[in-house]
This record gives C-alpha cells, structure tokens and sequence, in this order.
C-alpha cells in the first residue's frame, strides 16, 4: 500500500500546492510513516467494533429553532475581501 | 518571595488578605516577561492594556478573581489573534469567546497572553511554529515539548501563573513534563471544545497548566462541564475537583504497564519514575503489573486516526472566509497557493497521510482498521482499570532533546510520544508532575511522572497526584532564568 502512495495525486485531493522538492521528499517521509503503520495490518480485529467517540454519545439533538449568532459584520470580519455583505472570491463557475 | 513565583492558591490568598492586588500581580508578571522572553520567547502576543482594564475591575470573590491566565495561541479569544502558530491565520482575529475562555471569565480569570505552538498542534517540539521556536527554560538549546511547548514554558518561567494548552496524543502532558510544571488532560468529553480550533476532534482536549497539583484542580473546576456548543462534551457532572486532595493513599492500587518501561528509555528518567513509584509505596499504595498489550500499535493508529481527522478539519482554511489568500488566478488555484504557501511542512504532510487514508479504496484498509484498534487499545485500559485507580510510567522515554535534533525525522519525533498517545486514544484522563531531574550536559533537566486515570475520575487522579506532590520538593524548584 505504501508504494501504491502518491503524493501528486493526493496533494491534489487536499487542493495543496507543491513543490517538486517538497514531493520528494514528502514521497519518501511519508512513506516511512506508511510503512509503520502497516503493521497494523497484522492485528487480529475480526468482530471488533471502530470506536469513533471515547466515551460514546449518540443522537446529540437541540430543537430545531433559529438563534442569533454573528452578525453579518463579524462573520465578514477577516475576510481576505468581502463586498456588499459578501465573500469576494474567484469566479467558481465558468 | 517574588510575586511571579506564587502559585494560583497562594496569589489567591495574598488578594483576599489584601496583601497585593490584581493590577500588583499583572505588572509584576509583565515585568518578569519582559526580562526574560527574550530567551524564552513563549508569547506569540500580549495585549496588557486589555488585561490591566479587566485587572482593575477584577471581583477577588470570584474562584479564580484577578489571575492572570496565558492562552494557548490556538483557543479563540474574543478580538485576539489566534495563529494556532501559522502564516495561513495572518490578520485573523476571533469575533468570539471559546467557551472555556467564557468559563475562565465567570471564574474572574484574566485571559493573558497568546502562546506560540506546533502549527496547528502537530508537533512534540514548537520547532514547527511559524513564528520561531520556544526554548526550555531549563536549558535554552532545548525544546520545551509541544505542541503546547510555549504554554508550558511560560508556567515553568514564572511568566504565568498558569496556562491553557490542548493534547490530541500527548501536547500538554508531554510540554509539561520537560518543562517541570503540571500538565493535565482532562477525560475527552470533561471540557468544551467550542472555539477550540479543531485539529483530531475525536482526541482534542482542552487543559491546564501550572505550578502545583491543586491549581490544576482550581482551573479545572472552572472549566468542565457539558456545552450545548460541543455535542461531544458530557452531561458528567462537575464535583470540586479540590475536594479529595489531601485524602491518604490508603488503598490506592497504581498499576505499572509492563510495555511501558521497557529498554530505550533514558536510564535518569527510569530511575526518576522509579523512584517515584517506590516513594508511592512508601505513602501507602499498593503496586500493581498491568499489561497494555496493545500499546505498540497506539502510534500507527493515531497517526492514522489524528491525521484523517486533521485532513478533513484543516479543509477550511482556503482563503475564503479568514486568514491570508494567495494566488491571482482561478479557485483551484487559489485553494492550492493559499494552502501551499500558507502551512508549513508538517502540516502539510498529516494532511496528505490523512487524505490518503481516507481516500477511496483505502479508507477500509487504514482509517476503519485503525479505529478497531483503537477499540482494542480503549479495552486495554478498561481491563487494567479493573484492577487499579491510576496507572502510573513515565510521560517521556527522554528529558529535553536539542532544537534541530528530530526536525528532519517525522518518524523519530512520532515515536517519542510514545507514553502519551494511548490515553487520548482510549479518551480517558491523563497528567503529568515533577518527580525529578536529569543531569545532561551539565544542565538540569526536569523528568515528568505520568498518571493515568479512569475515565471522569479527575477527583481521584488529582488526589494521587497530591499526595505525591507534598510529601516531595520537585515542585518548589524554580528554573534558572
């Protein structure tokens, strides 16, 4: 599986930009760390359980009722750009 | 007796006897933090005017009246930056109150000063903070820990009285062991992660800092408890956790993890610990062997499990909504520039690990596996729990390693969180204390006692954690600085 790994592709996935410095040598760090964790592969997990939450909570709900929260102004406070009580953001579709 | 050395309990004392005051405490400390961050650099930043005007109008009724508290740079405080230790959170300033920072207010603690970090808390060193590293206050060449290194080292250089820092497999424990302060995660659940930003929601917690066992149980009164804005927070209900210290170790059953004390651990730090248990036998608790049998897997699936979490959390920080954005061109090449040049290289590569176990075709084969591990890991401590009240071992394999010595080995740094990470796996409650002193290269170098708890059972660690602490001197040690 670890030589099945890469990193262009999956940089990808993350909408990260690279270097082909920092592939390299993330192809072989990473791959490192894959090659530890493979050892997992060996343990014995036929009929157990995943353990999403440590100390299990199910079905958390509040009343479907609307709240104030930020106002307009404090949500658009860090905006990189904003305008008209908007985000301003590259055209997203062509 | 400098004002800045004083634990909470006893600047609490001096304030309700009149003696000193809020605003005597506040400029004592800016002034110790202006003589000696230099060398420590633990502040990414300070606002002392905001903390003066809260210092004025402080109520000492209150529990936690008029102390000054030091936040971890990745906890939201209302008009403050929070860097969480990266360029990619340039101009960002909180628009609210994480609900710890809300609690601490009620409590009448004063919010005091950002603390640098592991970007985004992946790290065991604050060398990956894009502001520069904190140093040991111990020994200046060395690490603090992390990824709450600049927290611990601000408590343990008397520049706070106490601090907030976070721990996903080991970030307050760990920072507190090499820096000879306490260091407390609470069980996962015991307090709010609202405003927390989010690195592995299924194994951050929130938690203090300090200078002694009973002020960890005063900043953990103020707060726990359940939040209606973190549906994994627990309606447990919040006892004082003041109440048991004190109380004998009458039987008390600690257990000693067989995988836990194992050759590769610094010869001074097994003696320290050792030491430790031996005197604990001397105060009357009985020494148990356990065996966590599953703990050499607990690396592999946290950073399976941490890494997958983090991807998905980290996914908002595209240059939309806050924070710096780069790229003139099109919105992938905006997501890609801004993420590229705005994370450091650690970040970068547990996003990439995490994506790629959550992938298709993979997400089975890591993400689901490492999480029935992790269900074995969790029975481990349940089975061991059966047997004994805490379970005691070191919280490091070694003291304070050089800056620069790990930063080019991922793996190697991994492996030195080797003690932490199975608690947070399991979501139970975990500390560490002094219980003595390395001698390296002619420095003295602190060594951290870990103690493992049953899950919401704080009162009882606390307490073992007590009894330990005042029949010992480690926590009158100051470093010198």
């Amino acid at each position: 599986m670890s030589d099945q790994f890469d990193v262009r592709y999956i940089a990808q996935l993350a909408r990260l930009e690279l270097s082909a410095d920092e592939i390299a040598k993330f192809q072989s760090q990473i791959g490192q760390v894959l090659s530890h964790v493979e050892k997992l592969n060996k343990v014995d997990v036929s009929g157990v359980e995943p353990t999403a939450h440590a100390n299990h909570v199910v079905n958390v709900f509040r009343a479907d009722e609307a709240r104030a929260w930020f106002t307009p102004a404090e949500a658009l406070a860090n905006a990189p750009r904003s305008a008209n009580g908007l985000f301003i953001v590259p055209k997203v579709i062509e | 007796m400098s004002l800045t050395s004083l634990s909470i309990s006893e600047l609490r004392r001096k304030f309700r006897s009149r003696e000193t005051s809020p605003i005597e405490a506040l400029e004592a400390l800016e002034a110790r933090i202006g003589k000696v961050e230099p060398v420590v650099h633990g502040y990414l930043s300070r606002d002392y005017a905001a903390a003066r005007t809260l210092a004025e109008k402080a109520d000492i009724s209150l529990p936690l009246g008029g102390v000054p508290i030091a936040i971890k740079d990745v906890i939201n405080v209302n008009g403050e930056p929070c860097s969480c230790g990266s360029k990619i959170l340039d101009g960002y300033r909180a628009t609210y109150d994480a609900t710890v920072i809300k609690m601490l207010r009620a409590a009448g603690a004063i919010p005091f000063g950002r603390c640098n970090m592991d970007e985004f808390a992946m790290g065991s060193s604050t060398e990956n903070s894009a502001f520069g590293r904190s140093c040991n206050p111990w020994d200046p060449s060395r690490v603090p820990g992390g990824s709450s290194g600049g927290s611990a080292a601000v408590v343990a250089a008397n520049e706070a009285f106490a601090a907030l820092g976070s721990d996903t497999g080991g970030s307050i424990r760990q920072p507190a062991a090499l820096c000879g302060c306490v260091g407390l995660k609470p069980t996962y659940g015991r307090v709010s992660r609202f405003g927390l930003v989010a690195f592995a929601s299924s194994l951050d917690q929130i938690g203090p800092f300090t200078k002694t066992v009973e002020d960890a149980a005063l900043v953990l009164n103020a707060i726990s408890g359940r939040d209606p804005l973190d549906s994994t927070s627990l309606e447990e209900p919040v006892p004082d956790y003041t109440a048991q210290l004190g109380q004998d170790l009458k039987g008390v059953k600690l257990g000693m993890p067989r995988e836990y004390f194992i050759s590769g651990i610094d010869p001074q730090v097994d003696a320290a610990v050792r030491a430790a248990i031996r005197h604990y036998e001397s105060l009357g608790a009985e020494i148990v062997e356990v065996s966590l049998p599953n703990t050499e897997h607990a690396v592999g699936v946290y950073y399976i499990i941490a890494t997958a979490e983090a991807s998905a959390n980290l996914a908002r920080f595209d240059g939309v909504r806050y924070g710096s954005r780069a790229g003139a061109g099109n919105i992938l090449e905006m997501y890609g520039q801004t993420r590229g040049q705005g994370f450091g290289p650690e970040v970068k590569r547990r996003i990439i690990l995490g994506t790629y176990v959550l992938s298709s075709g993979y997400y089975d084969a890591f993400y689901l596996r490492a999480q029935k591990v992790r269900t074995l890991i969790r029975g481990d401590f349940t089975r061991a729990f059966e047997k004994v009240d805490a379970i005691i071992c070191p919280t490091t394999p070694e003291p304070a390693f050089k800056a620069g010595d790990r930063s080019d080995d991922p793996l190697k740094m991994y492996l030195a969180d080797i003690f932490t990470i199975a608690c947070n796996l399991a979501g139970t409650c975990g500390m560490s204390l002094p219980c003595g002193f390395a001698d390296v290269d002619g420095k003295k170098l602190p060594v951290g006692l870990q103690l493992i708890g049953q899950p919401f059972q704080e009162s009882r660690l606390l307490q073992i954690a007590h009894a330990y602490e005042q029949s010992t001197e480690w926590h009158k040690a100051a470093a010198p600085l």
